[in-house]
């Protein structure tokens, strides 16, 4: 009963008290560790509404972690994270979804046995009210809600261009087209801040065009904030508002893709530097 | 003049028309949000006044010319009747079409206005629209992505009919004036600009009339038996002829209802939702059903797989014979019942062809088999042939008089003559006014006594039928002057399933030869069948076995040349499989696959050459390029294999035979 009324404090992009350009997401000092290993050390950077924030980095650089961090999976040891105004420290991943918060994996994480409509739908289970009774009698408020529902998940179908595999077991596509499912899910949460693992990873020239516009799209048309990690540098710099850049766990640099790409302990950390 | 003036000989006179007899008949449904969204005829009409109402208020003036830009979208479709309700005439254009073409069509057609799908059309030409000093007004269907463009000469399709509902509301005299406006048009208007696909040189504007295309309309519609209860889904380019007249045209005289797909990949489920009941598709969809058919039932169970061939053999032996309500013995009957049941009706609907009345095919030639399986489905499939032209029709077949290897007597008030040098020449009630801004080509085509100039060979079977053999100019004569058409050759030839392509040579020669592509697919299926180990294309392309196979193909090619009378004197007698496929690299192929026979020619010239010395093998060396961009060499002695020839062919071969 508790997760009933966490789920009626949730508010959509559009109306979630915060106004454009404000600060949405402010990451303070925050430090992990796993035992003795420092994941992420002092960090503080912040999101504002309405932005592509790309957290960019060479590989182990930290960037899942401060992922993780930020929705929760992992409780920082030191340091506060501050979504909407609201100050944390720990929390589950599910109190994330209720506060707004959205993300994809780097791996792909559909239920592959389940067709693109499904999986979609599944994003909309935090949305619904009605209960368990109801939803198993399919009938009177379950029904009225699952077609309001239903709807949202046709525009978000329509959105991404993904009528023609409506039908079809997320198992059975190509992995460019699951990506996208994975999109479509997160997006179903309606979240004012979405988080993408890599959502280029691995994918051709064409897709990658394709999931650049969807990204834009989604942070123009429904005014998602969106935070994103990526190791493609030219779609970094092309997206994104702002770059943070980590290397072993510490902040870098953090600015404009244009002052990030010319900083010297940038270039440093990728290209490495003589010892 | 009060005759001229109701008479109906333009398309927004049958809108009126439609939308009073057909009221709440469906005339339009589009799968949005995954819903079927219908309007119906007077819907349609409500519409279609508002978009008119609209693009006047920004502008329009009679005798402009509005570009079309877009996919199958009922938007798009009511800009068509719109433009021609206000007497304008639209310009529809290939989606696809890059910038440049684009670009081309919209400054020859000098369109001020462009209705365009989304996006990525609005895109292409506001990258062109500095230097098409007439075009001032783009309108778009999908907002997506457009919101914050400049709004200079841009408008959202719906915003425009939100003024055209306003100005209908201040002014309630408004809509009489439209209407009457309609009821003023006259037949002798351009309804359509339909600019040709451009294979040859640059496209152009084919200009159609819009009473000739009411007749040619209502005459197949006729012809056809096509009401409002029928229904069609619309999937092929806007910009296509085939798609203005069989959806657009005989839509709105016959008044049915057409589907617009959710997307271009939908087609397929949207296809099996819909199942209409009038269907047109180029005989290469039906190929691709038919090998999605086959490779599922590959992977089906034995059971399943058995009863799947039994049934196709039934189908195979009675299927066409019920189709034409030819005799068919009893125990046919029964197991072709059973069949349907089991097999037929689950097949047609899983294909989206359950309510299929008339489904046709065109533009190239289609295989025997490939045709009788559909047909023996219970598909009551046929053949046209036609030409932006002739806005479409010049040939149909009839129901119950159906083959594969010909495309039908001339449609109704269609006059088809064969020329001098077996050119295929027709006059029809639907056909061109002229190209636009192009009298000479206009008159190119044009014989004195207003035939129009097909560019086809053919000729006429014992049955009345037209055979579509070749392009003219590729027609020539052996030596002893029997007609030698190339591609009627090489089609036969390929109609196996082992035979990829295949290049027929004999103009001023003594007989026909060919080249051989075997189709490494197939026949490296067969060779695993069978153990037989092979390294390249090159190496199974000359084994023995191999060629015995592909003799017994062209032996079967050369039997069947022999029953026609025409063709007769044209068999292989000579060929030789070659030692590398034909690749578009080496500019043996165009891009879309078409031989090239002038560079084949040239640069097979010895091959060609030892088919007429006599010799038996012969060694070439044959340069390739790489799909990295780097050349090499291919070596092969290639053996020449002789050819049976069947019947009586020409007098000089008998004459060899006596000696």
């Amino acid at each position: 009963m508790n997760a009933h009324a966490a789920g009626s404090q949730f508010t959509a992009a559009d109306d979630d008290g915060v106004a454009k350009g404000d600060t949405l997401l402010e990451v303070k000092n925050v430090s992990l560790s796993f035992g003795g290993v420092k994941a992420i050390t002092n960090i503080s950077f912040d999101v504002k509404k309405g932005e592509i924030r790309a957290i960019i980095g060479p590989n182990g650089a930290g960037k899942t972690s401060m992922l993780n961090v930020i929705n929760g999976f992992y409780t920082p040891q030191e340091g506060t994270i501050t979504f909407r105004g609201q100050q944390r420290r720990a929390m589950k991943p599910h109190h994330a979804v209720r506060q707004g918060i959205a993300r994809t994996f780097q791996n792909v994480a559909l239920f592959k046995g389940m067709t693109t409509l499904d999986n979609i739908m599944a994003g909309r289970s935090v949305h619904m009210k009605s209960n368990i009774g109801w939803q198993m009698l399919w009938h009177g408020p379950a029904l009225a809600e699952e077609i309001e529902h239903r709807e949202k998940v046709e525009e978000i179908i329509d959105f991404l261009e993904i009528e023609h595999i409506r039908r079809t077991p997320v198992g059975k596509l190509p992995y460019g087209l699951q990506k996208r499912v994975e999109l479509g899910r997160a997006l179903a949460m309606e979240p004012s801040l979405l988080l993408l693992d890599e959502p280029m990873a691995g994918m051709n020239l064409e897709e990658k065009e394709d999931m650049s516009r969807f990204i834009i799209d989604v942070n123009q048309q429904r005014g998602t904030t969106i935070a994103l990690i990526e190791h493609d540098m030219g779609v970094v710099m092309d997206l994104s508002d702002r770059v943070v850049v980590l290397d072993y766990g510490k902040k870098i640099a953090d600015g404009a893709p244009d002052e990030v790409k010319n900083d010297q302990s940038v270039i440093d950390a990728y290209l490495g530097v003589a010892h | 003049m009060a005759q001229a003036a109701t008479s109906l000989d333009t398309f927004p006179k049958y809108l009126l028309l439609n939308a009073d007899r057909f009221r709440d008949r469906p005339a339009m449904r589009h799968k949005d949000h995954g819903i079927w969204q219908s309007w119906t005829w007077a819907q349609q009409l409500d519409e279609v006044r508002a978009f008119a109402v609209g693009l006047e208020a920004i502008g329009f003036a009679r005798g402009d010319r509005v570009a079309v830009v877009g996919a199958n979208r009922p938007r798009l479709y009511w800009t068509f009747v719109a433009v021609q309700s206000l007497g304008g005439v639209p310009v529809p254009v290939y989606a696809d079409a890059v910038a440049e073409e684009m670009a081309y069509v919209l400054d020859h057609a000098g369109v001020r206005f462009a209705v365009v799908q989304d996006q990525e059309q609005v895109d292409k030409i506001q990258s062109f629209k500095d230097k098409i000093p007439a075009l001032s007004e783009v309108i778009y269907d999908e907002p997506r992505g457009l919101l914050d463009y400049p709004p200079e000469g841009l408008h959202s399709f719906a915003a425009v009919q939100a003024k055209g509902r306003a100005v209908l509301a201040a002014e309630p005299e408004r809509a009489r004036r439209w209407e009457e406006g309609i009821r003023k048009g006259s037949g002798d208007d351009v309804s359509v600009m339909l600019y040709t696909s451009g294979t040859t040189g640059r496209s152009k504007g084919v200009m159609i009339k819009a009473a000739g295309a009411v007749q040619a309309a209502s005459d197949t519609v006729a012809f056809d038996r096509i009401t409002e209860h029928d229904s069609v889904l619309a999937y092929l380019p806007l910009a296509w002829v085939g798609d203005h007249y069989l959806n657009y045209a005989q839509g709105y005289v016959a008044g049915f209802c057409m589907n617009c797909p959710e997307s271009p990949q939908t087609v397929p489920q949207d296809l099996r939702e819909i199942a209409p009941s009038f269907y047109f598709a180029p005989p290469r969809v039906f190929e691709g059903l038919l090998t999605s058919v086959t490779i599922r039932m590959e992977d089906a169970g034995r059971f399943k797989k058995w009863m799947f061939r039994h049934f196709i053999e039934v189908a195979r032996n009675h299927g066409e014979a019920i189709l034409e309500k030819r005799p068919v013995p009893l125990s046919g009957r029964l197991a072709y019942a059973l069949g349907n049941v089991l097999l037929y009706a689950p097949l047609r609907n899983v294909l989206g062809m359950s309510n299929i009345r008339v489904a046709y095919t065109a533009g190239e030639a289609i295989g025997g088999d490939l045709f009788s399986f559909f047909r023996s489905l219970g598909i009551n499939l046929k053949q046209l042939y036609g030409q932006t032209e002739a806005f479409l029709y010049v040939t149909a077949q009839q129901d119950g008089q159906v083959r594969a290897d010909t495309v039908g007597p001339a449609t109704p008030n269609v006059d088809i003559r064969i020329s001098e040098s077996g050119e295929v020449l027709f006059r029809s009630p639907g056909q061109f006014s002229g190209y636009y801004k192009e009298d000479e080509k206009t008159a190119e085509v044009l014989t004195p006594d207003g035939f129009i100039k097909t560019g086809d060979a053919g000729f006429f079977d014992k049955d009345g039928q037209l055979k579509i053999i070749d392009r003219a100019k590729d027609v020539g004569r052996l030596n002893d002057g029997s007609l030698f058409a190339p591609k009627y050759i090489e089609n036969m030839l390929k109609f196996f399933p082992n035979i990829k392509e295949a290049v027929a040579f004999g103009n001023d020669r003594d007989f026909a030869t060919a080249f051989i592509n075997i189709d490494l697919q197939a026949v490296g299926d067969w060779a695993e069948r069978n153990n037989i180990a092979y390294a390249s294309y090159q190496e199974l392309a000359g084994h023995p076995q191999v060629y015995e196979m592909i003799a017994r193909n062209v032996d079967e090619t050369n039997r069947r040349l022999s029953k026609e009378p025409m063709m007769a004197g044209a068999q292989i007698k000579r060929f030789l499989i070659l030692h590398k496929e034909l690749d578009a690299d080496d500019g043996e192929l165009t891009r879309t696959q078409k031989v090239r026979r002038a560079f084949v020619d040239e640069r097979y010239r010895e091959l060609i050459a030892a088919f007429y010395d006599g010799s038996t093998e012969k060694y070439v060396e044959t340069e390739v390029t790489y799909e990295d961009g780097r050349k090499g060499k291919i070596r092969a002695t290639v053996r020449i294999a002789d050819a049976r020839v069947h019947g009586s062919p020409s007098p000089r071969a008998v004459r060899e035979a006596a000696e």
